[in-house]
C-alpha cells in the first residue's frame, strides 16, 4: 500500500465514545491530503430481520424496540405503521395525538442526552459531562431536568421509559389518565423554558467553518413538523409514500461493516436527521421554536454540520412545546386501539427517530405471521454521508496536532448522533497522518 | 491484570488512575445489546452526578472519551458474546475486575438475539447480509455467565434503575444486593391488581416471571411478556397447561416463552415441551470452548 518513500500519517480511534453502540474510525493522509476515511461498524450483529420471521405481527413493536434502547419508540412506532399499513387500517386521531406525545418524550428524552452528555462536552473542551459539571454544574443539571421530562413522558404514556410496554399495534393497551397526563403540564412548562435557555447556551459555542453538500431526506406531514408520520421528502424534489421510498433504498453490504450502507436510487449518498427536517420543515416549527432558531442565528437551511447541536436545541423546544399542547388538550381515546384482522400482504411504516428517518417494512401472512422483515435504520442511511463529513472535516483541520485532529474527527462523527446498535445493525474511528 | 482490554472504545485515551484518587473505580462494558441497560445507569438523572462523585467512573463509551486502565473495582457489563473475539474479550475483563455485575437480559440470559440459538447454522446471516462471508459471527448467543464467573447478575429488559442504584451500592458495600426474587404474579396480589389471567384469560406470563418492573403489563390490561425472566421458584408446566386449556395453541405458547429471556433454562424448557425447536447445544455434542464462527 504504501508507494512513497514516507508512512501515512493515520489517526485511528478504536472506540468512538459518546455515541450509541460500538465503532471506530479511521482517516489515512498523505502529503496533507486525506486520500482515505472509513468508518467502520464493528457491533455484532443481532439478525432482526431474521429473528422475526415467523413471529406474529402483534410482536414486531416490542421486539424491534430492543433495536435501541435509546430510541425504542421510534421502533415501536415505524413497526405500528407498517403493521397497520398492511392491513390497511388508519388509527384515530386521539391515537395518534397520544402516539405523537409519547414520541415527543423521546425525542426530549434523546436530544437532552446527546445534546447536554454526548456532544457538548466536545464544544467545552471536556471528556465528559461529569468533567463539565465540574466547571458548569448549573448547565448539566439543566441538561438532566429536560432528560427527567422526556424519561416523565415516556413513563406516563408507555409505561416505562426504555423499552415502554404501553403500546401495541392499533394504539395502546390502556388509555392514560387524564389526570396523570396534566401532571406532564407543569413539568413540561419548566423543560420547555430550559430548552430554550440550551439554544442560547449552545449557539454561543465556536462552530469549525464548514459547510455540507447534503442531499437532505425527512418526511414532510401536512402543516405539522413531521414526527410520527408522514411522507419521505427531500431537498431535490422527491415527495413520495413511504412504501416507494424503501423501494428507492437501495443497501450494499460492505466488508467494513456490519451496517447495511443505503443510496437512494442508487445515486448519492443522503442525509436524514434534524439538519434534514429543519430544512425540509422548518418553516413548520411552533412560533417559539421558530423565534428561538433566528435569535441562535440560524438561517432557513444549516449545512455547517458541527451546528447540528443548536438544530437539536431547536428541536428540543419543538418537543417540549408540542407535548405541552397534546398534554392541555388530551383527550383519552377510545377505544384505546382498534383490533386488527390480519390479511396477507406487504406493509411500509416511516416515522422521525430522534436520530432520523427510520422504516420498517414486513410481509405477514394471513394468519398475522411475519414472512420476512426489513428495518432501515436512520444511521445506515446516513453513514456513507457522516464519511464525507470526515473527509472534509478533517481535510479542513489538517493542520492540528494528532490529538486534535483525532477529536475533531470524533466531534464530526458525534454531529450526526450515530447510533449503532441501531445500525448493526456502527463504528470504529481509526485517523492516520503522513 | 492492567493488559489493556482488546481494541475497544476508548483505549486511545486512557491513562492510569492516579493514586491520590481514594475512590473505586467503575467501569461499564457493551457487548451484544441495545444500550438500553446502560442508558438505564444515565437515567438516574437525580442520583448521575452526586454517583460520579463517590465512584471515579473509570470506563464507560457511551458517556465518556477518557479512560483509565484496570483493574476496576467494579464492572458492570451489558450484553451477551455472539463473536469468538467477544469471548475473548469478556475473559480480560474478568480478570481486570474486582466484581463483575452483569447487567439485562442479554448478559444474563442470551438476549432476543439469542433466538438464533434455536435456527440452523447459518441461516440468520445468509437471511440479513449480501455476503455473510463478511461477517464473523458465532451460530449463538449466551451470557455472560457460562464463559466467565459472574458476582451477581441483574434481571431485566430494560433493568430497572432503581435496582441498579442498589446493586452498586451494595457491590462496593461489599454486602450482597436486596434484589426480589419472587414472581410479578405475587407484586400484583400485593398491588390488589385484577388477574388478568384468570378474570379476562389473557395469557400471561406473571406467575413464572421475576417481578422489578414493578408489574408494569397488568397495570395497563396487558398480560407479562418475560422481560425479567424466570423467578427464583417456577411451574412453567402449570402454567403452560393452564394457557392450553384456555385455548391457546402449543405454538403460541412456545413464541411466549421465546422472547428475550428465551434461553434462560425454564423457559427454554417449557418452550421446548410446548414443541419449539431444539437449541443448538442440544443438538451437537459438548464442543470447544470457541465454537467455530459462521463464515
Amino acid at each position: 500500500m504504501t508507494h512513497g518513500s514516507h508512512p501515512p500519517r493515520v489517526i485511528s480511534v478504536e472506540g468512538l465514545s459518546r455515541v450509541e453502540g460500538e465503532g471506530s474510525l479511521r482517516v489515512e493522509v498523505r502529503d496533507g491530503t486525506v486520500m482515505d476515511v472509513a468508518l467502520e461498524i464493528f457491533e455484532p450483529p443481532r439478525y432482526f430481520e431474521a429473528l422475526l420471521v415467523g413471529r406474529h405481527f402483534t410482536e414486531a413493536p416490542d421486539i424491534t424496540a430492543r433495536i435501541c434502547g435509546i430510541c425504542p419508540v421510534a421502533y415501536q412506532m415505524s413497526a405500528c405503521a407498517a403493521m397497520e399499513d398492511a392491513c390497511g387500517v388508519t388509527v384515530d386521531e386521539h391515537v395518534g395525538r397520544l402516539r405523537r406525545l409519547l414520541y415527543c418524550g423521546e425525542w426530549i428524552q434523546s436530544h437532552a442526552l446527546h445534546i447536554y452528555l454526548l456532544h457538548a462536552p466536545d464544544f467545552l473542551g471536556c471528556a465528559d459531562a461529569v468533567e463539565l459539571a465540574q466547571r458548569d454544574r448549573v448547565a448539566v443539571e439543566r441538561g438532566l431536568q429536560i432528560k427527567r421530562t422526556g424519561n416523565l413522558v415516556m413513563e406516563t404514556v408507555g409505561g416505562r421509559a426504555v423499552h415502554p410496554v404501553n403500546v401495541r399495534v392499533g394504539g395502546f393497551y390502556r388509555a392514560p389518565d387524564p389526570a396523570s397526563v396534566r401532571a406532564l403540564i407543569e413539568p413540561l412548562r419548566r423543560a420547555r423554558d430550559a430548552a430554550l435557555t440550551t439554544v442560547e447556551w449552545v449557539a454561543g459555542f465556536e462552530f469549525p467553518d464548514v459547510t455540507g453538500d447534503y442531499r437532505f431526506v425527512a418526511l414532510r406531514d401536512g402543516d405539522r413538523y413531521a414526527i410520527e408520520r408522514g411522507r419521505p421528502a427531500s431537498s431535490d424534489g422527491l415527495d413520495v409514500s413511504p412504501a416507494e421510498f424503501a423501494d428507492l433504498v437501495v443497501e450494499e453490504h460492505v466488508a467494513r461493516s456490519t451496517a447495511l450502507h443505503a443510496r437512494l436510487e442508487g445515486k448519492d449518498p443522503y442525509l436524514t436527521g434534524p439538519l434534514a427536517r429543519y430544512a425540509l420543515n422548518g418553516e413548520k416549527l411552533s412560533p417559539m421554536a421558530a423565534e428561538a432558531a433566528g435569535r441562535a442565528g440560524l438561517s432557513p437551511v444549516c449545512t455547517n454540520p458541527f451546528q447540528s447541536i443548536v438544530v437539536r436545541a431547536v428541536e428540543l423546544v419543538l418537543a417540549c412545546d408540542e407535548a405541552l399542547s397534546l398534554a392541555e388538550s388530551y383527550t383519552p381515546p377510545d377505544p384505546p386501539a382498534l383490533t386488527l384482522t390480519p390479511r396477507a400482504g406487504v406493509g411500509t411504516g416511516a416515522t422521525e427517530a430522534p436520530r432520523g428517518l427510520l422504516f420498517h417494512q414486513y410481509e405477514i401472512d394471513g394468519s398475522g405471521i411475519i414472512r420476512w422483515a426489513r428495518i432501515v435504520p436512520p444511521t445506515s442511511q446516513n453513514q456513507l454521508t457522516i464519511e464525507a463529513d470526515l473527509r472534509r472535516v478533517a481535510q479542513d483541520a489538517i493542520e492540528l496536532g494528532d490529538d486534535e485532529l483525532r477529536w475533531r474527527c470524533e466531534q464530526s462523527v458525534r454531529n450526526h448522533d450515530p447510533c449503532i446498535s441501531c445500525a448493526a445493525h456502527f463504528l470504529d474511528i481509526k485517523v492516520v497522518p503522513s | 491484570m492492567t493488559e489493556p482490554i482488546a481494541s475497544r472504545p476508548g483505549d486511545d485515551v486512557s491513562t492510569s488512575a492516579p493514586d491520590s484518587d481514594p475512590r473505586p473505580t467503575l467501569a461499564v462494558w457493551k457487548f451484544a445489546s441495545c444500550d438500553g441497560c446502560q442508558l438505564s445507569l444515565l437515567d438516574c438523572e437525580d442520583e448521575l452526578l452526586s454517583l460520579a462523585d463517590a465512584v471515579h467512573i473509570a470506563h464507560f463509551t457511551e458517556m465518556s472519551r477518557a479512560t483509565i486502565t484496570g483493574p476496576y473495582d467494579v464492572s458492570l457489563v451489558e450484553g451477551s458474546i455472539t463473536t469468538s473475539a467477544d469471548a475473548r474479550r469478556i475473559r480480560q475483563i474478568r480478570d481486570s475486575s474486582r466484581r463483575l455485575v452483569t447487567i439485562g437480559a442479554c448478559a444474563t440470559a442470551g438476549g432476543i438475539q439469542g433466538l438464533r440459538n434455536f435456527a440452523a447454522s447459518g441461516e440468520y446471516v445468509r437471511t440479513v447480509y449480501a455476503h455473510p462471508e463478511y461477517i464473523s459471527s458465532l451460530d449463538t448467543s449466551t451470557p455472560i455467565a457460562e464463559h466467565v464467573e459472574v458476582d451477581f447478575e441483574l434481571h431485566g429488559c430494560p433493568i430497572d434503575r432503581h435496582q441498579l442504584l442498589e446493586v452498586i451500592t451494595a457491590t462496593l458495600a461489599g454486602r450482597r444486593p436486596v434484589i426480589a426474587g419472587h414472581s410479578v404474579c405475587q407484586e400484583c396480589k400485593g398491588r390488589g391488581t385484577v388477574c388478568l389471567l384468570v378474570s379476562e384469560g389473557i395469557a400471561c406470563l406473571g406467575p413464572v416471571t421475576r417481578t422489578g418492573c414493578g408489574a408494569l403489563c397488568p397495570t395497563v390490561g396487558r398480560g407479562c411478556f418475560g422481560c425479567f425472566g424466570p423467578a427464583e421458584t417456577t411451574n412453567t408446566p402449570s402454567l403452560a397447561a393452564h394457557l392450553r386449556r384456555q385455548g391457546m395453541a402449543a405454538v403460541d405458547v412456545s413464541r411466549l416463552f421465546r422472547t428475550f429471556n428465551a434461553s434462560a433454562p425454564a423457559f427454554l424448557d417449557e418452550s421446548v415441551a410446548q414443541g419449539g425447536s431444539l437449541p443448538v447445544t442440544r443438538r451437537v455434542a459438548f464442543g470447544a470452548d470457541d465454537p467455530e464462527e459462521v463464515s
